[in-house]
């Protein structure tokens, strides 16, 4: 259970988000869309405690306790992060890598128990990861690197589940084993899951429900056909979007329109 | 090759015992090597060997070289140790307490209490590691400001802060050389790793703080692990970053200054070592450090033979030698590190 109430954050004078609120329950994915620097990767730091608040506050767990009176390890053992690959350290090897996500539950020598090392095994395994267990993680694709941050996430056993634009950079065959294993593991283990996504077609294809994030304002909050609409993106983005239905699962399908060297011939069936 | 990797302590516990016998049994009289191992185990309680040496060996062995070879290799775990622990903290592989100016720092703090108290004064076995642990400390804090760049820390601008106090460190202690009593030219040889005090007192003076620092510092391999994922995400994967961060500075800086006020200002030790175990046993701190701290006992033993024997009966300035091989291998280093993404 992740509950944001009337999240402010500021970096000096620059409101980066004003008065947030909204809730993710277990085993619901939440998607976090906006335009650039509207404050969604801020959001994914101020609920992970990393980034002062101003005002408000973010409770998690069943028992809503306030990240932000938590110790580092306690907020760790019940929320846990998936950055974008690209901070990485190449030099240890990928199981050492996920293994280090037990820090939280490990003493100062770091010296795992059995328990530690059956839960980097399952979540190598799940991940798709047990070939690559010895190989470093700079030989790694950045496909396999990202699956690394899952994997090392899963392992804080945490119920809160954040991804920070988890398919930049990744092919779409990887982008959708990604989501779909993300989605899996929220439904298996119930985890409530926040996942910042620049591509909406994958919002709203994958979440149960959609935020639009706008100048650090929450826009609109609902499920993917509600928010998802040819008027909310087009005052959003400020340029045409079209918004039809897809063919299979008749989630919304997002495509920009006016394109300047096509001819405006056909009109989409609009949802 | 198999055997360094399975057994990485015991191949490094070996070296060090071979250069320490070597370091006992070479100087300007020459004492075999198995007499020295002789006269070591005759010591041993209930252990019988002929005595075939004279009483002049045994004085050389236990007044002169035994303490000397105590105190370098005291000197050398100490610089390697915070080597380690300041890439680790920096995450980056070039940092040497010598070269980001902690040492430079730690002298112009020790040269200012010696100011006071130089020579030989009882006062000035405190309070010249007091002061040098006071100019490190600083140091580190100048160059970290100057060297941070938002939350990444480059490595040239690391290298350029460094640099640059180092410099600034250095005048100011050339300026009180220049300034007081003859006797402080006397320090000027010191502050080069040369003329370091004789006997036992340097031993008993250093010894408690690179046991405090050491001791600490072998635990801090776990925490500089989860550190090398960047700070944001170290919080988030359960480390206090700011806490554990001092704690790493301060036990880093004490190491860095307790070497620097007994044995002068030696550069490179600290960088070539940590580098080399990494390259044979990997980046794990938690071996990384006491592998470190062996094997840059036995490299500054191995150098300060060399600052020996090079030109006897004359005695090299041990930072002089260390630099000699040092600066070529920094320089490899940067030029390797311009082609490969891991380190």
């Amino acid at each position: 259970m992740l509950q944001i109430q009337n999240l402010s954050v500021a970096y000096g004078n620059h409101v980066a988000l004003q008065d947030v609120s909204l809730a993710v329950a277990p085993g619901e994915m939440l998607a976090v869309i906006g335009p650039n620097g509207a404050g969604k990767s801020t959001m994914v730091r101020a609920i992970s405690g990393i980034q002062p608040i101003r005002s408000g506050g973010v409770l998690i767990g069943e028992q809503l306790l306030p990240v932000h009176e938590l110790s580092a390890a306690e907020r760790a053992r019940l929320l846990a992060v998936v950055p974008q690959a690209r901070e990485l350290p190449g030099a240890f090897t990928v199981y050492e890598t996920v293994l280090l996500g037990r820090t939280a539950y490990l003493g100062w020598m770091g010296k795992s128990q059995k328990q530690d090392r059956d839960l980097v095994a399952w979540a190598l395994a799940r991940t798709n990861l047990s070939g690559l267990a010895q190989r470093r993680v700079a030989e790694l694709s950045g496909g396999e690197q990202q699956r690394v941050l899952l994997a090392r996430a899963l392992v804080q056993s945490a119920p809160v589940l954040l991804l920070d634009e988890p398919t930049t950079n990744l092919d779409l065959q990887h982008q959708s084993g990604l989501l779909n294993l993300v989605r899996e593991l929220a439904v298996e283990k119930q985890l409530a899951v926040l996942v910042v996504l620049h591509d909406l077609n994958l919002a709203g294809l994958y979440c149960d429900r959609v935020a639009l994030v706008v100048n650090g304002r929450l826009q609109a909050i609902g499920s993917p056909q509600d928010v998802l609409t040819s008027q909310n993106l087009t005052d959003t983005f400020h340029v045409p979007i079209e918004v039809i239905r897809h063919p299979a699962y008749g989630t919304p399908l997002v495509l920009p329109d006016g394109v300047a060297h096509m001819p405006h011939t056909t009109s989409f069936p609009t949802l | 090759m198999k055997i360094i990797r399975v057994h990485p302590y015991i191949v490094n516990l070996l070296l060090l015992l071979l250069a320490f016998i070597a370091s006992v049994a070479i100087g300007a009289v020459a004492i075999g090597p198995d007499t020295v191992v002789s006269v070591f185990l005759a010591k041993i309680p209930g252990v019988s060997i002929p005595v075939d040496w004279s009483q002049a060996t045994e004085t050389i062995i236990f007044r002169v070289r035994l303490p000397h070879t105590i105190l370098i290799l005291l000197t050398g775990a100490a610089l390697a140790g915070s080597g380690a622990t300041y890439q680790g903290l920096f995450r980056n592989p070039l940092a040497d307490p010598y070269l980001i100016g902690v040492a430079s720092g730690a002298g112009l703090g020790a040269v200012i209490a010696m100011s006071r108290s130089w020579p030989n004064d009882w006062l000035s076995l405190y309070s010249v590691p007091f002061a040098a642990f006071m100019g490190a400390l600083l140091t580190v804090f100048i160059v970290y400001t100057l060297a941070r760049t938002g939350a990444t820390l480059q490595t040239t601008t690391l290298i350029l802060a460094g640099v640059a106090v180092s410099s600034f460190a250095t005048a100011l202690t050339s300026f009180l050389m220049l300034r007081s009593s003859a006797e402080m030219q006397r320090a000027l040889g010191w502050l080069l790793g040369g003329g370091m005090l004789a006997g036992w007192a340097p031993v008993l003076g250093i010894l408690p703080y690179i046991c405090l620092g050491l001791g600490i510092m072998v635990f801090l391999g776990h925490p500089l692990n989860v550190l090398q994922f960047g700070d944001d995400q170290a919080q988030q994967m359960g480390l206090s970053v700011e806490r554990t961060k001092r704690i790493i500075i301060i036990i880093a800086s004490l190491t860095t200054a307790a070497a620097v006020a007994f044995s002068g200002i030696i550069g490179f030790v600290g960088l070539i070592v940590p580098h080399l175990i990494r390259m044979i046993w990997g980046p794990d701190y938690r071996l990384l450090i006491p592998l470190s701290i062996i094997g840059g006992a036995t490299l500054l033993l191995l150098a300060d033979i060399l600052a020996r024997v090079v030109m006897a009966p004359q005695v090299l300035p041990l930072g002089i030698v260390t630099a000699m091989f040092g600066a070529p291998f920094f320089l490899w280093i940067l030029w390797r590190s311009k082609s490969s993404v891991t380190w």
